[in-house]
């Protein structure tokens, strides 16, 4: 790296340091990711920020706790590829988790500098996400320590975030792991979810490649629950399984309409288009309705993820359609803020009732209604209620429903053995994942319904730990 | 690693019959259910009936009909080539039990789909009556492996050049005027043959059961794409059929969602250029 350059004097306040980005006008039209990452210069500026608590909060606002104020010291030094193998010692998706956890609720919120109000917290994603493609790009992975094989043999259900990550601590502590995925690419949501433009397929795959070079088997085209059942895992010799299959079972609003062309549950246009790579149709030959106008019914971050990639696929126009106000999304801030830059519309406290079609069975419209907010609910947010005569028509050709999913019940339906909550989540004990069947585990969405990455991989790594202790007994 | 193809061959114009290597999947497989591949890299997922299975041998058969891009590549992957994914056994098997008399229909290539499951009712002590039409001699497929299982088989063509001349509706209609005694019908083929028969049946009250082949994606229950209307209600096909009772199907829904993407279906259709062998 260049050597004139030297981090600011400790004294001279450095504010926070944006990370350079594609402009909106130019990324709406491409399916690149659209933050470029730090330089090293901006990195170790940035680096120079954190004062190196004695007693760092921000590891507690991390459900993995890494080794934060270590990990942004060594960057600070210009000791990137140090700082990205730091942090690899309690995170094993560096280069994921920069891209896509709410830093802002988590790590970064219980930042010093941040709490003093008068200044911004150091930007611990950012400075994560640059260390870890740093060694990526400039070193390679390396081989860890590994402990002597045990000879046990653990199953993995789901390549999602909670299984790579059980995958990865597994397969160190000496097990022999092997990952069962039903889908023809590992990777689980990261893969199928989240788009390109969010998280680069190459960067999955390259953590996917290390696991296996770690020697993790993985199983593409196994549906467990379907091609194998977990009783029938046992009997081929795998001493415990992990289940973590995910939040895979789409919701819908159940208005009139809803089955007509042109509706898609977020899942499958996001599918559609990432995993299928139906953007690129007819090179790939998945293809996908490119609608000029599109809603997107929802205020969560696949919602954000749909309406953005809809622009993408060429649309005019694509709203958020969302029925409480701003303050209730459960969007990240920074995803409301792209979505809002590449001009996507928001249609807040507003509610669909019906989706209306033309008569080869396409949307049309959708008749929606205005809404205000009451006394608060159950979640503690306030409901949101009708306001009457407000009823009015939006016309549009494509409606994706990102209302939320539930837990993918092929595994519960064929596992009577594990007990399951009313909402159909698999029951686990929460500092070890262990479930009501002996020997089986289960972490991430499937047991909490959907929630982010980080707490999959924090699952994971927490049952690997468990797992580990049972298989040495 | 993809899977290898072991056999192939044409059944009729357009129709292929296929064994391909899936040992896990011929292991696991019952009647009624499917598999979902990708014939390359850039492939769509499609679902396809299992017609058969050895689970001796590790393989399993597939019989489809070349109608769109997917089928054409499939169509053109040599014997020893490989497909570079399947998943399966996927869906719920069918509901096998002793009902008395069975009739099962196959229409076109949805023969290829009731074969197994009339072999797995009539090894379950009903009494199989089978009727299997197509639109020409040509068309008609499984004639033999059909008249095996079946105590009785009745064969048409729509334009009369093999047999009994008309509708498979047509002779299910006769049998029940004769006064033959059904206790439940399978119907499986193109939807306005699944739609017809079930109007014939529903008029004299006698189940009968579809086998649905909506668009899919996944076929693991995630994306929603199958849905189907069934009794009032959304079903995913993947997860909670592929059959259903066929009194209770929007076939008008079904036939309208099989239609999402014609233009594109045309486009790679007539794009599709065969490597050279």
């Amino acid at each position: 790296m260049n050597e004139e350059i030297k981090p600011s004097p400790s004294k001279v306040k450095t504010p926070r340091q944006k990370m350079p980005e594609q402009d909106a006008s130019a990324r709406t039209r491409n399916f690149q990711e659209v933050p470029f990452g730090y330089t090293p210069e901006l990195a170790v500026r940035e680096a120079s920020r954190c004062v190196q608590c004695k007693k760092p909060k921000c590891i507690e606002g991390c459900p993995v706790n890494v080794s934060i104020p270590a990990f942004i010291k060594l960057i600070k030094e210009e000791k990137f590829t140090e700082a990205a193998r730091k942090i690899k010692e309690e995170n094993s998706l560096p280069a994921v988790c920069g891209r896509v956890c709410p830093q802002e609720e988590q790590c970064e919120s219980f930042c010093i500098l941040g709490a003093k109000g008068k200044d911004q917290p150091v930007a611990i994603g950012n400075l994560e996400r640059f260390a870890a493609d740093w060694e990526r790009e400039h070193e390679g992975f390396i081989i860890p320590e590994m402990a002597k094989p045990t000879g046990k043999k653990v199953a993995i259900v789901g390549s999602g975030p909670a299984g790579l990550t059980a995958a990865g601590d597994l397969i160190r502590r000496g097990h022999e792991v092997t990952i069962f995925e039903a889908l023809h690419k590992a990777g689980g949501v990261l893969v199928y979810g989240i788009p390109e433009f969010r998280l680069p397929k190459a960067i999955v795959q390259a953590e996917v490649d290390y696991l296996k070079k770690l020697g993790v088997r993985v199983f593409l085209n196994r549906i467990v629950g379907r091609s194998v059942t977990i009783p029938e895992l046992f009997a081929q010799g795998y001493g415990a399984v992990f289940v973590g299959s995910g939040a895979g079972a789409p919701q819908f609003m159940n208005i009139p309409g809803e089955n007509l062309n042109g509706v898609f549950s977020a899942n499958e246009y996001l599918t559609r288009s990432n995993l299928m790579k139906a953007y690129a149709f007819p090179d790939y030959d998945t293809p996908i309705i490119r609608g000029t106008r599109v809603a997107t019914i929802g205020g969560g971050n696949v919602a954000m993820d749909s309406a953005r990639t809809a622009l993408r696929l060429g649309a005019e126009t694509s709203a958020i359609i969302y029925r409480r106000s701003r303050t209730e999304m459960p969007a990240r801030a920074a995803e409301v803020h792209h979505a809002e830059e590449e001009g996507i519309k928001f249609e807040l406290l507003t509610l669909p009732v019906r989706i209306v079609g033309n008569d080869k069975g396409f949307v049309q419209a959708l008749e929606c209604v205005r809404m205000e907010l009451g006394e608060p609910d159950e979640s503690g947010r306030r409901r949101p209620v009708r306001v009457p005569g407000s009823e009015f028509t939006i016309e549009v050709d494509t409606v994706v429903v990102a209302i939320g999913n539930l837990p993918n019940p092929l595994i519960p339906d064929s596992t009577p053995e594990i007990k399951t909550s009313p909402r159909g989540t698999i029951i686990a004990e929460t500092d070890t994942g262990l479930t009501s069947m002996p020997g089986v585990f289960a972490g991430g969405d499937i047991v909490t319904g959907a929630a982010t990455v980080i707490l999959a991989m924090g699952a994971g790594k927490a049952s690997a730990r468990a797992i580990d202790r049972m298989l040495k007994q | 690693m993809g899977n290898k193809i072991i056999k192939k061959e044409n059944l009729a114009k357009e129709v292929v019959r296929m064994v391909v290597e899936a040992p896990e999947i011929a292991a696991k497989r019952k009647p009624g259910q499917f598999i979902i591949l990708r014939v390359n890299e850039n492939g769509e997922r499609i679902p396809l009936t299992i017609s058969d299975a050895d689970p001796g041998a590790g393989t399993i058969t597939l019989i489809f009909q070349v109608v769109g891009k997917t089928t054409m590549l499939l169509r053109d992957v040599p014997e020893g080539g490989e497909i570079s994914d399947l998943a399966g056994p996927l869906g719920n098997p069918t509901h096998v039990d002793k009902y008395g008399v069975v009739c099962a229909i196959g229409g076109g290539v949805g023969t290829a789909v009731i074969y197994p499951i009339a072999k797995a009712l009539k090894e379950a002590g009903n009494q199989l009556i089978s009727i299997i039409g197509s639109r020409n001699k040509d068309l008609l497929i499984l004639t033999k492996e059909m008249g095996q299982i079946s105590d009785r088989l009745l064969v048409c063509t729509d334009d009369g050049s093999y047999q009994i001349h008309g509708f498979v509706t047509d002779v299910l209609k006769h049998l029940l005027e004769e006064g033959v005694h059904i206790d439940i019908v399978y119907a499986i083929g193109p939807l306005p043959m699944m739609r017809a028969v079930c109007e014939v049946t529903r008029a004299k009250g006698i189940k009968t059961i579809v086998s649905l082949n909506p668009i899919m994606i996944d076929g693991t229950g995630m994306c929603g794409g199958c849905r189907v209307g069934v009794g009032g209600e959304s079903k995913f096909t993947c997860v909670h059929g592929p059959e259903f009772d066929g009194h209770q199907v929007d076939f008008d829904l079904l036939a309208k969602r099989l239609r999402v993407y014609p233009s594109e279906e045309e486009k790679a259709r007539s794009s599709y250029q065969p490597k050279p062998k």
